[in-house]
């Protein structure tokens, strides 16, 4: 990953955030991320991101849930090894739509929460710059990279002009990288070295 | 989660007191940062102290066999069934709120939905004990598991309620385990993020897996508990009832009625408010979380349990009127050894009655809903009565099988029967009290979410919205939130 510089402006009211995002668009500067201490609805369509298809995910799962636990069941008692239970079927398939039915939810279940973690980057140990400490409590912290054709100093003054309560230029690594809370960026400034190098 | 954009006036605050963000914050997570009070320790310390006698008791059953118990020939389920049936129906109403409630869109669950799914979790580790010391030789435990083995490969009878109910309490504790802590992510965040002491930055920072807020990751958060959600729902249902599997697919008179499953299911979710009702009205005082938790919250939980308390009143007559209309002897014999109070077990049958059909109906009044010490009291009640309704279901139907030789003439538990029994209660509570210490008890980014159309010094303008047209309203819901950009 690597380090940038962003403009950071953060906000007390989502409401002046919200107008604050549609500006940034109309005004065509690189929004980073907005982050915020609770999730904000239709924030994700006015920062143009797109819908997320986790839940496809899900569904691929719960599929692969039913069918390995149908065939597993169906192969287990009627190839490898049937069991005469009071002469009753071996492929006793009402007798299985209990199994079927939880080896499904949980598939979908567990597969869904590794993928939210692998998508997001959550693990313990994973750190990620924090643009403001704030931000998990009641700050909306909206990120902007420079580029080329917009200057730091005309961000700055757009932000103002848009609401932010406290505005600030930080470099910043925009992966993760493994490290802990305790210790305060010094793992980032080390980092920021030896890839500079 | 997405809930509508405006709410009645009409309707009673959910958070009351004037809040900010951050006073949310500050008012959550204040018992996280304080030390404990003596309270607490005093509290934790007779749980850890019912935790160990329950793990003597179990030890002396591994050691010396089931024979420690009074169980027999023919109450081969006794205390510890009772006890598994009662703790996983205990462990229905977190997820059934967090869940259900989330589906139906039902404002107040943010308040209670934290700490109901902790209990849940925790119940539901309690009841995974009884099946399991109960099988005697605990260190085949693992024969329940379907793996390839040096037995033939012999594998288990996937027909066997009784492996339906090892997959269905497994997912239903992987799935709330996994519910619940995706939820706890964004709030340990917060902890972490206001953590002055290093020790606390690091273990918040490790139980928080990086979170930042950013908004694609809430976009997936959300879409990620509403499909939880989603699953939940049927799950919840399913354990029960695969539960009620265990009796009603035998062939024990008493048990082998198709009315089982919704009997069991509503038996559950009576039970589980009962017990988040005892927790929330000690933890809403001591966290002093009372403008949280409020009083409305109560007794919204109380309705729930009047009518799933009436549920299993119908259940219980019906099941009864089966026995005779039925007019199978068997049966028949079976419902005189409850309510014929010539029976040694007459008594358990007129509790469970009065605890669970005839007790709660004090809250149809309104004024009884809303009362702490009767909402306290009845649900310390309910509890008890729905112990009794599963002794009741199990021991009361084999005491006295078809061969009257073999009639117990008294079943009653052993001191150390008793013993692993305090010490689930040992172990929930530990669990309890180390959860309310260490962790925020409400969820705090829901709160959040929920306060600027349910805190109380935000609802004036609620009424403001309400007052405009139908198209004016819709512009106002919708309008700034939903607009399309088309760049």
């Amino acid at each position: 990953m690597a380090v940038k510089k962003f403009v950071v402006g953060c906000f007390d009211e989502e409401g002046v955030l919200f107008d604050g995002v549609k500006k940034v668009r109309k005004a065509g500067y690189k929004l980073h991320d907005v982050y915020t201490p609770f999730p904000i609805h239709g924030l994700d369509k006015a920062m143009g991101l797109r819908d997320t298809s986790i839940h496809s995910a899900g569904f691929l799962y719960a599929i692969f849930g039913t069918t390995t636990a149908l065939s597993f069941m169906t192969w287990v008692f009627t190839k490898d090894w049937p069991v005469n239970i009071g002469g009753k079927p071996n492929f006793a398939l009402p007798a299985w739509v209990p199994i079927i039915f939880e080896f499904t939810v949980l598939c979908a279940c567990v597969g869904m929460v590794i993928t939210f973690c692998y998508l997001c980057q959550l693990a313990p140990f994973v750190k990620k710059h924090h643009f403001h400490p704030r931000s998990t409590d009641d700050l909306f912290v909206m990120v902007i990279e420079p580029t080329p054709k917009s200057n730091v100093e005309e961000i700055k003054a757009f932000l103002q002009t848009a609401g932010a309560k406290e505005i600030n230029v930080q470099d910043a690594e925009t992966g993760w990288w493994l490290g802990r809370y305790d210790k305060d960026r010094k793992l980032f400034e080390e980092r920021k070295e030896s890839s500079l190098a | 989660m997405a809930l509508l954009k405006y709410e009645s006036h009409v309707r009673p605050p959910l958070v009351e007191g004037t809040k900010t963000y951050h006073q949310v914050t500050e008012d959550i997570v204040r018992p996280i940062e304080a030390r404990p009070s003596m309270l607490w320790w005093a509290g934790f310390l007779i749980a850890v102290a019912c935790l160990l006698f329950g793990m003597y008791s179990v030890y002396r059953e591994v050691t010396y066999g089931v024979g420690q118990w009074n169980l027999n020939k023919t109450v081969g389920w006794g205390w510890d069934i009772t006890n598994f049936v009662w703790w996983v129906g205990i462990g229905h109403a977190g997820t059934l709120i967090s869940a259900i409630l989330l589906l139906f869109r039902q404002g107040w669950r943010t308040g209670v939905n934290r700490a109901a799914e902790a209990m849940t979790i925790f119940a539901v580790m309690c009841a995974g004990q009884f099946p399991i010391w109960h099988m005697g030789r605990v260190w085949d435990a693992f024969f329940v598991l379907p793996y390839p083995n040096t037995r033939g490969t012999l594998w288990v009878n996937f027909n066997s309620p009784l492996l339906w109910d090892v997959f269905a309490i497994g997912t239903y504790f992987t799935v709330s385990l996994l519910f619940w802590y995706s939820g706890l992510i964004p709030d340990l965040a917060t902890v972490r993020d206001r953590a002055k002491l290093k020790w606390r930055k690091y273990m918040y920072g490790l139980l928080s897996f990086g979170w930042t807020g950013s908004t694609k990751h809430w976009q997936r958060h959300e879409s990620l508990s509403l499909v939880l959600a989603g699953l939940s729902t049927p799950l919840v249902l399913s354990v029960h009832t695969v539960v009620s599997f265990d009796f009603a697919t035998s062939v024990v008179p008493g048990w082998h009625t198709t009315i089982f499953p919704p009997y069991f299911v509503a038996g559950a979710i009576f039970s589980g408010f009962a017990m988040v009702q005892t927790l929330l009205v000690v933890t809403r005082k001591v966290l002093k979380l009372e403008e949280y938790i409020t009083i409305e919250h109560i007794e919204v939980m109380n309705k729930v349990i009047v009518l799933t308390g009436s549920i299993v009143g119908i259940a219980y007559i019906t099941e009864l009127f089966i026995s005779w209309y039925g007019q199978n002897k068997y049966e028949m014999a079976a419902f005189q050894n409850r309510y014929d109070l010539s029976t040694p077990y007459a008594w358990a049958y007129y509790l469970m009655m009065g605890c669970n059909v005839l007790s709660p109906q004090i809250f149809w009044f309104r004024k009884m809903r809303r009362s702490l010490f009767v909402t306290f009291f009845m649900s310390i009640l309910v509890n008890i009565g729905m112990w009794f309704e599963r002794f009741v279901i199990i021991v009361l139907s084999v005491y006295r099988d078809y061969l009257p030789s073999s009639w117990t003439t008294y079943y009653r538990p052993t001191i150390f029967e008793v013993g692993f029994y305090v010490g689930t209660f040992g172990l929930f509570f530990t669990c309890y009290f180390l959860f309310s210490k260490f962790f925020p008890v409400i969820a705090l980014a829901e709160i959040k979410h929920i306060l600027k159309k349910s805190g109380e010094s935000y609802k004036p303008k609620q009424k403001k919205i309400e007052e405009e047209s139908a198209e004016q309203l819709h512009h106002h819901a919708h309008g700034v939130h939903h607009d399309e950009f088309n760049y």
